[in-house]
């Protein structure tokens, strides 16, 4: 297990590094923050001072080293836009993100750890022809065009939630609604699929044989064995929810890491795009490792 | 090969009438591959018929609401703010938006299997090369390399599907590599390579059509994946841009006007969710069709139900 660990980490940091590189380099092809931030009469001393300030006239391989030899020391650099450390802005969205994706995954693997599960035990059954179709159509449904549906009908016209902003508890139910629909379809898809083949095999006939109950069959018997590629799903749609919901952030105004990368990028403020990037697949990274440790406990065949 | 050449079984039809006879079983399956068959018409033919029709302005027309069946058949789901007829403007976009899935899907499907396919056949430095490499690609925010590739070149239809290509590398890349692991230790393999089959043969004649099945299914849900995140790259600005239509772009261009004219967003939205919900629903027949096991639920007439 500890040799695992350490494995995984090892090629975590390597992989992390990469990207690091290719996004220091690659986002500095976005063009040049001056020409952003200036106005388009300022002469070339203002532009020529506020790259020597910011440290964009040095050439780019000495900029880098200068930002690795900051990073080892857990020094993100400034936001140009924000005039504060960049790695704040970031953690500060990040916790909106977090929390966020944590209620919306909660919710989706419960409900649909449950739906797919009853879904699975009558194949062809009404519940499960109910199941199947709205789960197929949660799937397909674009997130921006259920986000803005979502609000005619229910701020503008209905009138009972904010359309955007948060604040109150109010403000939260539209975002995690529609967040939750994608996943949720999917989710239910690979639980039925994976109970149905749970369901079909020889212990759970055993089970039945020696009259276990209907409930204990499903929940503990099958559901256990079916679990591992529902985990594998779930986890990938939460690094997707981590990563920033960045449409739906955007709609909803939601103060997350999602929105602030968008913007950060569209501003050239490279410093808090580093920094959430950093965050957020350092965050993925730790969510695949407890993955992988999950994977074993479900599962005591799998050893690392 | 030559064995199998030149045996014939009498009884089977061919497979295309059977493919068939199984895509009718399943009726849902049968309705999406009919609305597919009608997007991709479209996409091929809109364009060249409708192309004026569809950027004609009509001031008359700005916002005209949808079911006004006196017009021309065009408007009949309305019009959009400068008075352009939203149906043949949906139907036109149909070819972007069809264009940069395809695109997208092939390539990353294509690249993605023979990167596949190295990693679990070759050596274990390439192998960890390659996956590494996944791992970068994964962890990579698929948004900014949207924006950095569009910002340096130009929004277009090609950028767009590298972009997204690239993003889509990992799926076919796992896939097909978990898969290969597994199929080069049975035992026909074991045997070709035993009778002195080259390395290319092993991998493109025994392993890549074992393979294969799982991979297209896997292309057609990802297909729809593609299209969702094609919209919402145009939704959010930083896709095709205008005059070019694709549907994201025009539900983000309908957004203005939600509140007085609620169909200039919900049509391309509504032929967005039909799209990718027929493409899930083949994918989960082709996965029942493809799959030796489960086949026969297809094959079998259902008395029950029917």
């Amino acid at each position: 297990m500890k040799t695992f660990l350490g494995k995984r980490a090892i090629s975590s940091a390597i992989s992390l590094v990469g990207l690091i590189v290719l996004v220091f380099f690659l986002s500095r092809l976005t063009g040049d923050p001056a020409n952003l931030y200036l106005p388009v009469d300022a002469s070339l001393e203002s532009r020529e001072r506020f790259r020597e300030i910011n440290g964009l006239n040095d050439p780019l391989i000495l900029q880098f080293f200068r930002y690795v030899g900051d990073l080892v020391q857990f020094d993100f650099g400034m936001s140009v836009r924000r005039s504060e450390p960049a790695l704040d802005a970031v953690l500060r969205a990040f916790v909106w993100t977090l929390e966020l994706a944590a209620i919306t995954m909660t919710l989706v693997a419960v409900l649909a750890i449950v739906v797919g599960s009853l879904a699975a035990f009558r194949v062809g059954g009404v519940f499960d022809r109910i199941a199947t179709f709205f789960s197929l159509i949660g799937a397909s449904a674009p997130d921006f065009w259920i986000a803005i549906v979502a609000i005619v009908i229910f701020s503008v016209g209905l009138g009972w939630v904010p359309t955007s902003g948060t604040g109150t508890v109010w403000h939260w139910i539209l975002p995690i609604a529609v967040l939750f629909i994608r996943p949720f379809g999917l989710i239910v898809q690979v639980v039925r699929g994976s109970m149905i083949t749970a369901l079909s095999s020889a212990y759970v006939k055993t089970a039945r044989a020696k009259g276990v109950k209907n409930r204990p069959i499903i929940f503990v018997h099958a559901l256990r064995n079916a679990m591992l590629p529902v985990v594998t799903v779930i986890g990938d749609q939460a690094a997707a929810l981590l990563n920033g919901a960045v449409v739906v952030e955007t709609i909803f105004g939601f103060p997350g890491v999602g929105k602030l990368m968008i913007d950060s990028i569209l501003q050239r403020d490279f410093a808090v795009v580093m920094a959430a990037i950093f965050v957020t697949a350092v965050a993925i990274f730790v969510m695949n490792i407890l993955i992988d440790i999950l994977y074993a406990v479900l599962d005591p065949r799998i050893r690392y | 090969m030559s064995v199998s050449e030149t045996t014939v079984i009498r009884d089977a039809p061919p497979a295309w009438i059977s493919v068939m006879r199984m895509l009718w079983r399943d009726k849902f399956a049968f309705c999406a591959a009919i609305f597919l068959l009608l997007v991709i018409l479209c996409a091929f033919l809109g364009p060249t018929l409708l192309e004026d029709v569809a950027t004609r302005q009509n001031l008359r027309g700005r916002n005209a609401p949808p079911f006004d069946f006196s017009q021309a058949w065009t408007m009949w789901l309305g019009g959009d703010a400068l008075g352009r007829p939203l149906l043949a403007r949906i139907i036109v976009a149909a070819r972007n938006t069809m264009m940069v899935a395809a695109g997208a899907v092939v390539c990353s499907m294509v690249i993605g299997t023979i990167l596949g396919l190295i990693a679990g056949y070759s050596s274990k430095t390439a192998s960890q090369i390659i996956m590494r490499l996944a791992d970068v690609i994964m962890s990579f925010p698929s948004l900014l390399l949207a924006v950095i590739v569009l910002y340096m070149l130009a929004p277009s239809v090609g950028n767009l599907i590298v972009v997204l290509a690239i993003t889509r590398i990992p799926v076919y890349l796992r896939t097909s590599r978990a898969e290969v692991l597994e199929v080069r230790e049975r035992m026909f393999v074991q045997a070709a390579r035993v009778m002195g089959a080259s390395t290319k043969r092993i991998v493109f004649r025994h392993i890549l059509p074992v393979v294969f099945p799982t991979l297209v299914t896997i292309a057609t849900l990802d297909f729809a994946f593609v299209m969702l995140a094609e919209s919402s790259l145009s939704f959010l600005g930083i896709g095709i841009q205008p005059p070019e239509i694709t549907w994201g772009l025009m539900v983000s261009q309908g957004r203005p006007y939600l509140t007085t004219a609620w169909w200039l967003s919900f049509w391309p939205g509504l032929a967005i969710i039909l799209t990718t919900l027929s493409l899930n629903l083949l994918s989960n027949w082709m996965r029942t069709a493809l799959d030796p096991v489960q086949r026969w639920r297809l094959e079998i007439a259902r008395k029950k139900n029917d």
